[in-house]
């Protein structure tokens, strides 16, 4: 696989009996790129991300994630990703400290170089007042940004966010946002699901799910001028309603 | 027979945490109103609406629903209001026919006397009447706890955030269903964090940290809190956002979809040409800038600065 590409799918499939849950998806997402999966509930998002994740065998095709096989290396690819979930995933009665330490010993940072990463993400992420407390006491958009932080400590290629901003305040949802576009400076590949269209925008290519299969996949700008729209709801509406699948 | 809430000077603080949940709210919502609770998570709109639902009790302050007190006639409202609750609550176990039936039986009454209220969402889950509760995906369990939540006719639906992790399209045919019930005379209070569901809304409270924020129409909030405004955009969205905050006459500026929204500390009669003559300075060739009216997400911005 090519230096600068950080996902690749080709025919990408997943069949549970007789259901077609991803079918023959293939696309390519650079690195540094922030790439947006879109799609109604049940359009096969979960499942695709749990595929890329090395969580779940495809039936058929190929995929190629952080320069790991979805086959063959499911180990290396959980240890070159980050993955972050709307459910909260963290140790409700650790401190944030505490949580990053474990998850950092976890992907086998060593305890000096943990200690150091740790104390750099507190002065960037300006959260040092929170550290030391529970995470469970903490107000959910810090509890986002923590949990954020915790899943690119080890320096993943990828990270993939499922629906990160869910229920948080307006400004906190933008400060998130201010986030992933640092973290994509560094070059990580964000690779993120939103029910917000206008965080859509954000993204520099969105792919549009539709009952298993990719219905669009280009820019924002380029996708609204393709659907004679001046929003991405816009798009999205033209693109869901024709779904023919229920769940 | 009408029924509204009337809810004055509810103050709410678990001991526990030590969190103050609700600060002296006090609302009423009219009979056959849709009304919207708008706020991000943590605000208090869940024990507002478990005070409503007679599950839990107020600290201080007055709660009725159509006429009866919450805490002396628990029973009466128990069976005039419909609850649906932010988490699925169902029993996950039984089928989905299984648990409608379960909740007819309760408020003493079938399926079958009731099938015409719930008719039309109930079409969309018959295909899967066989299947486990804990089985569906997130957008049909939302549709049969709004089944549970009708089957006993009530006057008043109190609705948890509904459309929570719900995708564009089944949130819209969701407010569909809600206008739907809202013609034929029930009072609906809704909670919702996405805030273009506000529109929807007859009225509508901003809440965040415990307190209303707000309380109008959506366009009476719009209005009231109409500020000078102007929507940026340039080829390099991300560096363009952290030079705009540092504008002398920036006081705040976020992104909003395609375009950033620029809060003006003042505004003069040539604010646009000034902000264009600070982008070119920057080095923007190709930037665009224009006045524009504050959104709902705009004015909830506002005011969370305002109380903080």
């Amino acid at each position: 696989m090519e230096g600068n590409v950080a996902i690749h799918t080709h025919e990408l499939t997943k069949r549970f009996g007789q259901f077609t849950a991803v079918d023959r998806i293939g696309f390519e997402v650079k690195r540094g790129e922030v790439f947006g999966f879109l799609g109604a509930n049940g359009a096969g998002k979960t499942t695709a991300i749990r595929m890329l994740c090395g969580l779940l065998t495809p039936t058929s095709g190929s995929a190629n994630v952080a320069g790991y096989d979805v086959f063959t290396q499911r180990g290396k690819i959980k240890r070159n990703i980050g993955y972050m979930s709307q459910k909260f995933s963290l140790y409700a009665n650790l401190t944030a400290r505490e949580n990053m330490l474990f998850y950092g010993g976890i992907y086998g940072l060593n305890k000096h170089e943990l200690k150091e990463k740790v104390d750099a993400l507190i002065r960037e992420l300006g959260v040092s007042e929170y550290m030391d407390q529970p995470v469970y006491s903490l107000p959910l958009g810090w509890k986002q940004k923590i949990a954020f932080s915790t899943a690119i400590l080890h320096n993943p290629r990828v990270v993939f966010l499922d629906e990160p901003t869910g229920g948080v305040d307006p400004i906190t949802r933008r400060q998130f946002w201010d986030l992933i576009r640092a973290t994509a400076e560094r070059d990580i590949t964000v690779f993120v699901t939103t029910h917000y269209m206008d965080e859509a925008e954000y993204c520099d290519r969105v792919c549009v799910m539709v009952d298993g299969a990719i219905a669009a996949l280009d820019s924002p700008s380029e996708l609204k001028s393709h659907y004679g729209v001046n929003s991405m709801d816009g798009v999205f509406l033209q693109l869901a309603r024709n779904a023919k699948r229920v769940e | 027979m009408t029924c509204s809430i009337h809810i004055s000077h509810v103050s709410k603080r678990y001991a526990a945490s030590g969190v103050q949940a609700l600060q002296d709210i006090s609302f009423d919502v009219g009979h056959g109103e849709l009304f919207g609770i708008i706020g991000p998570d943590g605000s208090g709109k869940t024990t507002l609406f478990r005070i409503l639902a007679t599950l839990l009790l107020a600290d201080t302050g007055e709660v009725t629903v159509c006429g009866n007190d919450v805490q002396k006639s628990y029973k009466v409202i128990r069976n005039i209001v419909g609850y649906m609750p932010g988490r699925f609550s169902l029993y996950q176990d039984l089928t989905v026919e299984e648990n409608i039936r379960f909740f007819a039986t309760i408020f003493n009454t079938t399926l079958e006397e009731k099938y015409h209220l719930i008719k039309d969402i109930y079409v969309q889950l018959e295909p899967f009447k066989k299947r486990r509760a804990g089985k569906l995906s997130g957008g049909m369990k939302q549709k049969l706890a709004l089944c549970c939540a009708l089957i006993h006719e009530p006057q008043v639906l109190l609705l948890d955030e509904p459309t929570t992790g719900v995708d564009p399209v089944s949130r819209k045919e969701f407010w569909h269903m809600l206008d739907i019930f809202k013609k034929k005379g029930i009072t609906i209070l809704v909670s919702t964090p996405y805030m273009d569901e506000a529109a929807r809304c007859d009225r509508i409270a901003l809440m965040q940290k415990g307190k209303i924020l707000d309380i109008d129409t959506y366009a009476g909030i719009l209005k009231r809190h109409a500020r000078p405004l102007l929507a940026v955009r340039a080829s390099s969205m991300y560096r363009l956002l952290l030079d705009l905050r540092e504008y002398d006459n920036c006081e705040s500026c976020y992104s909003f979809g395609s375009v950033h929204h620029v809060l003006l500390k003042t505004h003069s009669a040539d604010h646009v040409t000034e902000l264009k003559r600070f982008l070119i300075d920057r080095g923007y060739q190709d930037s665009s800038v224009e006045d524009v009216h504050p959104d709902i997400e705009d004015v909830f911005i506002d005011l969370m600065a305002n109380v903080a």
